[in-house]
């Protein structure tokens, strides 16, 4: 069984234009110790999943339906108390702002130490104890001293180590990092890029990775979906997704991202443009949801909403003209 | 031999910060610390670097939306960094910016059509409104916007329409050159490829001159005939664009290159990680600025400021180590 299955979940938002499907019919899982991404541009959702696994979304904005099962649990049934030891416990996650996720009138071995404390009952010098055990796995030098900073004493960098070892205390079976580097300079992502990936070795952690970032993505994930306005549209291996993307959208994505040292290897084109804009949210379409954009798309894709297919092992895509390999059909 | 375009020398600014409790002794953030570089007609200079590196500070220098502690910025062979308010306003006309934000860069009360008459009014550039609906719906042409646009509002376009329109106010009074301050960085990648072309098809068709403003390697690489990298307040390296994304010669330069997160699972790499941040610029360090960070750092760095020096015709690099013999130069 795999640590977490999510089955057509839909998180339904109520705004005065109308009913926006933020989240519109997702399934996918999540097996222990893998590193799942989920990619997508502004909008598509990927946030909104996660905060939706984690039941972070008000009752009194939105609603989701479907089911989260977590190690057996449907955790959008649980109660408010249930679903409370399990944040920040067997789930941690990591927000994108450092800066705004800390508080910052706490030190931050108060605020790694409030989890320890009120899932593992530590007292509080057991946990500011843990805390600098916490500081020192996450690579911040002189843990002793830092372990009574306050965040704004802290760099961005350093600000991301503590979230990472907030969200690690408890030793999470799952981790779910809301774009963890994109806030960062490139210097100090390859810095957390490359703690994440030593940590993932130790701690054993499954990762739910969200980005809009195809770099990272290539570098950290082992499976990837692609969202587009809500629903995922693909579904594949990290090696298999960037070498044979087969969805319209993901081989858009995919040709319009520069890619480093195509000046020198003549790959250097024009970048691939995706026409159009993404559809809004508050109006049902009934056929594919990249059909206004798409190039390839029929009276078909506009009138049915293509299922999600096999096109190859373990690599599946929403599509009705994405071409299928013989084995897997 | 005309002039280049655009000229700054030893371009120096610092601000003035409180430090301590009750703003005591005042120190200086020094933003920019002896800049200089040129940029011709029709060309492309990129300034790379991380947050706080000064790059935007050297933009606004340009655009003199500030005042500089020192150097000069010359703009066809004529100083424009003493020109008094006056002097300088005719001038503004050369030289355009286009913001980051699209959201917060364009008046959310006036309609798109009195968003591109401003600057052709400002600079008396069509007379009467019927000449003035003229160049707007021209304008909206060459950014690829519907004629319609004119009439709306900027909340009634996603964040790279409104990035158009931004461009379009900067196309407005026919410049010679744009500052791009992270134009595209806010933009989602479809979007972003889609701004990235029309500036550079722009750029042929008008013979635009732009100092791209940047920290995305990888679209500075697809834009660009020269780059500049940024470190504390310095250029490290400046070159041609072949040059650096092939032979970088600063260790900054390699280790910002090496950081880039690839799209291509599994391709080798030989990352160097810099330890530890960015050194604040209230109190650089002594003698080269990267040497707590620099892999390669000798004594020599710790004490004496390496300055720029050409080490091919088309680059040059500020570091000691090609002072060494090659043997003992791993950037050789």
């Amino acid at each position: 069984m795999a640590l977490l299955e999510v089955e057509c979940l839909r998180t339904h938002f109520r705004t005065p234009d109308g009913v926006n499907r933020a989240v519109d019919g997702v399934s996918f899982s999540v097996e222990a110790g893998e590193t799942l991404a989920i990619v997508g541009e502004s909008g598509c959702g990927k946030s909104v999943t996660a905060n939706s696994i984690l039941r972070l979304i008000p009752a009194k904005v939105g609603r989701s339906t479907g089911v989260v099962r977590f190690e057996g649990r449907n955790l959008l049934e649980l109660s408010p108390r249930a679903m409370r030891q399990i944040r920040g416990n067997a789930i941690g996650m990591i927000f994108q702002e450092p800066m705004t996720s800390l508080n910052p009138v706490l030190t931050v071995g108060r605020q790694i130490g409030e989890s320890l404390r009120l899932h593992q009952g530590l007292d509080r010098r057991r946990a500011e104890a843990r805390a600098v055990e916490m500081l020192t796995l996450v690579g911040i030098p002189e843990p002793q001293r830092r372990v009574r900073a306050y965040p704004h004493q802290l760099s961005g960098g350093m600000r991301q180590r503590v979230m990472i070892a907030m969200a690690l205390a408890c030793n999470p079976k799952l981790l779910i990092a809301d774009e963890p580097t994109t806030a960062l300079d490139v210097t100090i992502q390859a810095q957390i890029l490359d703690l994440t990936r030593d940590l993932k070795h130790r701690v054993g952690a499954a990762i739910i990775l969200i980005t809009h970032d195809l770099g990272v993505v290539a570098e950290v994930a082992s499976r990837v979906i692609v969202m587009y306005a809500g629903r995922k549209i693909e579904e594949a291996p990290v090696a298999e997704l960037f070498r044979r993307p087969r969805h319209p959208y993901t081989q858009g994505l995919l040709g319009a991202v520069p890619r480093l040292g195509s000046s020198l290897d003549g790959t250097r084109g024009r970048l691939a443009e995706i026409p159009g804009l993404v559809p809004s949210l508050t109006t049902r379409i009934a056929g594919c949801v990249f059909a206004g954009r798409c190039p390839r798309a029929t009276d078909l894709c506009r009138a049915i909403a293509p299922a999600m297919a096999a096109k190859a092992p373990g690599h599946g895509a929403a599509c009705h003209h994405a071409p299928a390999e013989a084995a897997a059909a | 031999m005309s002039p280049p375009l655009l000229e700054v020398n030893d371009l120096t600014k610092h601000f003035a910060v409180r430090t301590g409790l009750l703003g005591g002794r005042g120190a200086a953030v020094r933003a920019v610390d002896g800049v200089s570089f040129s940029l011709e007609r029709g060309e492309t200079l990129s300034i790379v670097g991380e947050s706080g590196c000064g790059k935007s500070t050297v933009g606004r220098a340009v655009l003199r939306l500030l005042d500089v502690t020192g150097g000069q910025v010359v703009l066809d062979g004529r100083r424009i960094d003493d020109l008094s308010a006056g002097a300088m306003r005719p001038l503004r006309r050369r030289i355009q910016v286009v913001f980051q934000d699209p959201f917060s860069s364009l008046n959310p009360r006036m309609r798109v059509r009195d968003i591109l008459a401003e600057p052709l009014r400002n600079f008396r550039l069509a007379r009467g409104a019927r000449a003035l609906d003229a160049r707007v719906a021209a304008l909206l042409d060459t950014v690829r916007l519907p004629r319609d646009a004119a009439g709306r509002f900027p909340h009634e376009f996603s964040g790279g329409q409104r990035q158009r329109i931004g461009i379009a106010r900067a196309l407005a009074p026919e410049p010679d050159l744009i500052v791009c301050d992270e134009a595209v960085s806010a933009l989602d990648v479809s979007v972003k490829a889609q701004v990235v072309n029309l500036l550079q098809d722009l750029q042929r068709e008008l013979g635009l001159a732009l100092l791209f403003i940047s920290h995305d390697l990888a679209i500075v690489e697809h834009m660009t005939h020269r780059v500049a990298v940024m470190y504390l307040g310095q250029i490290v390296e400046i070159a041609a664009r072949a040059r650096v994304f092939a032979a970088p010669k600063h260790p900054y330069t390699q280790a910002l290159l090496s950081a880039v997160p690839v799209p291509e699972p599994g391709a080798a790499r030989d990352r160097i990680v810099l330890k530890g941040d960015v050194p604040s610029p209230i109190d650089p360090p002594p003698g080269c600025r990267f040497h707590t960070r620099c892999p390669y750092a000798f004594a020599r760095c710790r004490t004496e400021v390496p300055r720029l020096r050409r080490l091919s015709p088309e680059q040059e690099a500020a570091c000691h180590l090609h002072d060494r013999p090659a043997a003992e130069n791993p950037l050789a």
